[in-house]
C-alpha cells in the first residue's frame, strides 16, 4: 500500500464519516436529555429527500439572493425539525413509547419520501438529478491544489497532487477539496463538548437524562430542555442528510441513507455517549467502510477477510462493548423513560 | 338504506365487469418498483406499448412485500387475468407452487427458472447477459486509455457475476493486458440502493487507473455513474437505456429488453407458448445502445468491431462463457 492510496483510503474515510458524525452528534444531544433517538435513520432520509427536491425546484425557479443549495439544506433541516417535533409530541407531551416512536418515524420517511418524490418529479420515487448550482461544491483551502491548479496546468488533479510533496499531498487530498458541511460536521464536535461540559444549558441537559426530578425540583422545565435537545438534534440530522443528497450525491434515491443512522447509533454507543469519542468512533467506523470498499476481500496471506466481516465489523464491535469486554458503556439513567411529573 | 343499496349494487356491478374481464394479461412487478427506471420499468414500458399499439388493457401491481407474491399471483388467476407475467428471479418458486392449480391459465417469469416438464403451463424466459456484457466490456476495453476499467455489481448475487464475468471476457477479447476491478456494493437487498457507497466505489476504482466503469447496481448504479461523470471519466448504464444521464459521458448501455419480451408474451395472450426461452443477441434480446448522447464517443473502428463479435457470438465461433452455467469465471476472481 503505498503513500498516495493510504491518503485516498483517508479521503474517503473523511466523507463516509461525516454524516455518521452529524448523525451521532443528533442522537448524543437526544439522547444525553433522556430521549432515546432510534428515529435518526429516517429524519436523515426526510431531510435528504426534502433538500434534493428543493434544491432541484429553487435550481429550476431561482429566488434572487439565495442560491438553490442552502433553500435545499434550509428545507432539509425542516423537514428533519419536523420530524424531531413529532417524536418530541409522542414521546415527550404524550409520553409514548420512544423508541416506538423513533421506529414509526423510519417507517414514515421510508414511505413519505418515496410517495412525495412520485407525484412531484414522476420519477420512481427519486428527484432528477440536480444542475451543479444545486450541489455543494468542494472547497479548496487557500494554498492546496485544486481544479483550478488542475487546470491551469492542463493534467488531472489527481497526478499534481500526487507529485508534490508529502505534506502538500496530505493537506490538498485529505483536508482540502471537501464540502463546507464536513467542516461544520468536524466543528460540531468542540462545539458539542463545550455546550455539553462549559455551559449552563449543557449541564441542565445532562441533569435531565440522569435525573429529570431533581431538574424539575430545581424549577427548570424538564419538558424545554428534552425539546431543546431534539431541536438540535433535529438539526444536526438534517445536516446529515443534506450532506448525502446534496453534497455526496446529485439527488435523491430512496432508502439512500442505507442503515447510517443505525450505525450511528452503533457509534454512539461505542463513544459511551461523549462527542470526542463520538468523532473516534465514527472516524473508525468510516474508516472500516472504506477499506471494505477499496479492498474488498483482504488477503492477509494464511487466511482472507471476506468484505462481510467488514460490513458487519462496526456492530460486532459496538455488542463488544456492551457486553462490557472493554470498558462498560453506561447510557444517561433516565434514557428512554417519559417524565411524570409528581402530583 | 336505499342509498345504501344503489352504492352496494354499483360497487358489485363493478367488481362482477372487472371480473369479466377474461383474458386480459396481467403483470406483477418485482420489489424493485414499477419506475425504478431500470428493469420494472422496461416491463411496465413493454406493456404500455402493447396497450396502445393493440388498444388491448392490462392489469399490474407492484409488491410492496414477499408476503405478496403468491397472494397477487392467485388473485390474478381466479380473476381470469391470462398470461400472467411476472418479473424477477424471486417470482420462479412462487409461480412453481401455485402453478398446478390453474392449469388453464398461462404464467411468464422472467429472469426466473421454473421446470418446463414439472409445469406446462409457464414459460421461463431468460436472458444471455453474458453476451451484452461482453459487447460493452469490448467497447470500454477499446475506449479505456489506461487499460483498467471498473465494474460495480449492486448486491452479490449470480446473476451480477454474469454481467461482471462477461464483462470482463470482452474486455479480455480487446486487450489482454488490461485490468478489470470489479466490486460487489454489498451482500443485502440494501446494496441496490446505496448510491454513497456507489460513489465512493467508483472513486475508488478511478484513483486505481480506471477511467470505464459498468455499473450494473440499480439505485447504486446512479451514484456510480454521478461519479465518474463528475470526474471525467466515462460510465456504461444498464437494462434501459441509461445513456441521457449524463450526455457525452456515458459511452454506452447494456440493454436488456423486458420490454420486448413482456409485449410479445402480452401480444400472445392465451394462447402463448410455454416452456423455456433465452433471449441473447440473436433474438435482440440483449445489446448495447448507440443513441445521440453517445455518438461522439464510439468511433466507426469500435462500432465495426462489436458489430463483428456480434456477428461470431451468433453464429457461435466466439464463446462466452456463463457465469451461472458453472459458478466460476475462467477471467475473473470474486
Amino acid at each position: 500500500m503505498d503513500f498516495a492510496t493510504i491518503l485516498q483510503v483517508l479521503d474517503s474515510t473523511v466523507r463516509l464519516a461525516t454524516p455518521l458524525l452529524l448523525a451521532c452528534l443528533a442522537g448524543l444531544f437526544s439522547e444525553r436529555s433522556g430521549v432515546i433517538d432510534i428515529g435518526l435513520e429516517g429524519k436523515m432520509l426526510i431531510a435528504a429527500f426534502a433538500s434534493a427536491a428543493f434544491a432541484y425546484y429553487f435550481s429550476q425557479n431561482p429566488v434572487a439572493g439565495i442560491g438553490p443549495i442552502w433553500m435545499g439544506l434550509l428545507m432539509g433541516v425542516l423537514a428533519s425539525l419536523a420530524f424531531s417535533g413529532l417524536h418530541g409530541l409522542a414521546s415527550i407531551t404524550f409520553r409514548g413509547n420512544q423508541l416506538i416512536s423513533g421506529v414509526a418515524l423510519n417507517f414514515l420517511a421510508s414511505g413519505l419520501s418515496v410517495l412525495v418524490a412520485q407525484s412531484w418529479f414522476h420519477e420512481g420515487g427519486r428527484t432528477p438529478s440536480l444542475p451543479d448550482e444545486g450541489r455543494f461544491d468542494g472547497i479548496v483551502l487557500p494554498g492546496a491544489l485544486g481544479p483550478a491548479d488542475a487546470e491551469a496546468a492542463g493534467r488531472p488533479l489527481s497526478e499534481l497532487i500526487a507529485q508534490a510533496n508529502p505534506i502538500q499531498q496530505i493537506y490538498s487530498e485529505l483536508i482540502s477539496g471537501h464540502s463546507i458541511l464536513v467542516y461544520v460536521a468536524f466543528l460540531m464536535v468542540p462545539a458539542t463538548w463545550w455546550v455539553l461540559f462549559r455551559t449552563r444549558f449543557g449541564l441542565r441537559l445532562r441533569a435531565v437524562g440522569e435525573a429529570p426530578e431533581a431538574v424539575d425540583t430545581a424549577g427548570v422545565s424538564v419538558t424545554a430542555l428534552r425539546y431543546g435537545a431534539l431541536v438540535i438534534a433535529g438539526v444536526l440530522c438534517g445536516l446529515a442528510g443534506a450532506y448525502l443528497a446534496t453534497g455526496l450525491q446529485a439527488g435523491f434515491v430512496r432508502e439512500m441513507t442505507a442503515g447510517r443512522g443505525y450505525i450511528a447509533l452503533a457509534a454512539l454507543i461505542f463513544a459511551k455517549w461523549r462527542p470526542w469519542y463520538a468523532l473516534m468512533a465514527c472516524l473508525l467506523f468510516g474508516f472500516l467502510q472504506a477499506i471494505a470498499l477499496r479492498y474488498q476481500n483482504i488477503d492477509l496471506g494464511a487466511f482472507t477477510v471476506p468484505v462481510q466481516f467488514m460490513d458487519a465489523l462496526p456492530y460486532i464491535l459496538t455488542v463488544v462493548i456492551l457486553a462490557g469486554f472493554v470498558g462498560k458503556a453506561i447510557p444517561p439513567r433516565a434514557g428512554g423513560d417519559p417524565y411524570v411529573k409528581e402530583r | 338504506m336505499t342509498m345504501m343499496k344503489t352504492v352496494l349494487g354499483t360497487a358489485a356491478a363493478l367488481a362482477l365487469s372487472a371480473g369479466a374481464a377474461l383474458a386480459d394479461p396481467a403483470l406483477i412487478y418485482d420489489l424493485g418498483g414499477k419506475f425504478d427506471k431500470s428493469f420494472n420499468e422496461a416491463a411496465f414500458n413493454g406493456a404500455e406499448r402493447w396497450s396502445e399499439e393493440t388498444g388491448g388493457s392490462y392489469r399490474d401491481i407492484e409488491l410492496q412485500s414477499e408476503a405478496q407474491r403468491e397472494q397477487a399471483l392467485r388473485r390474478f388467476a381466479e380473476r381470469g387475468f391470462n398470461p400472467i407475467i411476472t418479473t424477477g428471479f424471486s417470482m420462479s418458486t412462487p409461480i412453481a407452487n401455485i402453478a398446478a392449480d390453474y392449469p388453464d391459465t398461462k404464467f411468464v417469469t422472467i429472469d426466473g427458472f421454473v421446470d418446463p416438464e414439472e409445469h406446462p403451463n409457464v414459460l421461463s424466459i431468460l436472458f444471455s447477459e453474458h453476451q451484452g456484457s461482453f459487447l460493452v466490456g469490448m467497447l470500454a476495453a477499446m475506449a479505456s486509455e489506461s487499460d483498467t476499467v471498473g465494474f460495480v455489481g449492486g448486491m452479490d448475487i449470480p446473476l451480477i457475476r454474469k454481467f461482471a464475468c462477461g464483462y470482463a471476457q470482452g474486455v479480455k477479447a480487446v486487450n489482454e493486458d488490461a485490468t478489470v476491478i470489479s466490486n460487489m456494493t454489498g451482500t443485502t437487498p440494501a446494496a441496490w440502493n446505496d448510491p454513497v457507497k456507489g460513489s465512493e466505489l467508483a472513486q475508488a476504482q478511478i484513483s486505481q487507473g480506471a477511467d470505464v466503469i459498468f455499473a450494473a447496481a440499480g439505485g447504486t448504479g446512479l451514484g456510480v455513474l454521478q461519479t465518474v461523470a463528475d470526474e471525467g471519466a466515462h460510465g456504461i448504464g444498464v437494462d434501459s437505456n441509461q445513456n441521457y444521464l449524463h450526455p457525452d459521458q456515458m459511452l454506452t448501455s447494456m440493454l436488456k429488453r423486458v420490454d420486448v419480451a413482456v409485449a410479445d408474451a402480452m401480444e400472445a395472450g392465451a394462447d402463448l407458448e410455454t416452456g423455456v426461452q433465452v433471449l441473447g443477441l440473436a433474438e435482440d434480446g440483449v445489446g448495447y445502445a448507440v443513441d445521440e448522447y453517445n455518438e461522439s464517443l464510439i468511433t466507426e473502428e469500435m462500432a465495426a468491431a462489436v458489430e463483428e463479435a456480434k456477428a461470431q457470438i451468433i453464429s457461435g465461433e466466439i464463446e462466452v462463457h456463463d457465469y451461472t452455467s458453472d459458478d466460476s469465471c475462467p477471467v475473473l476472481d470474486f
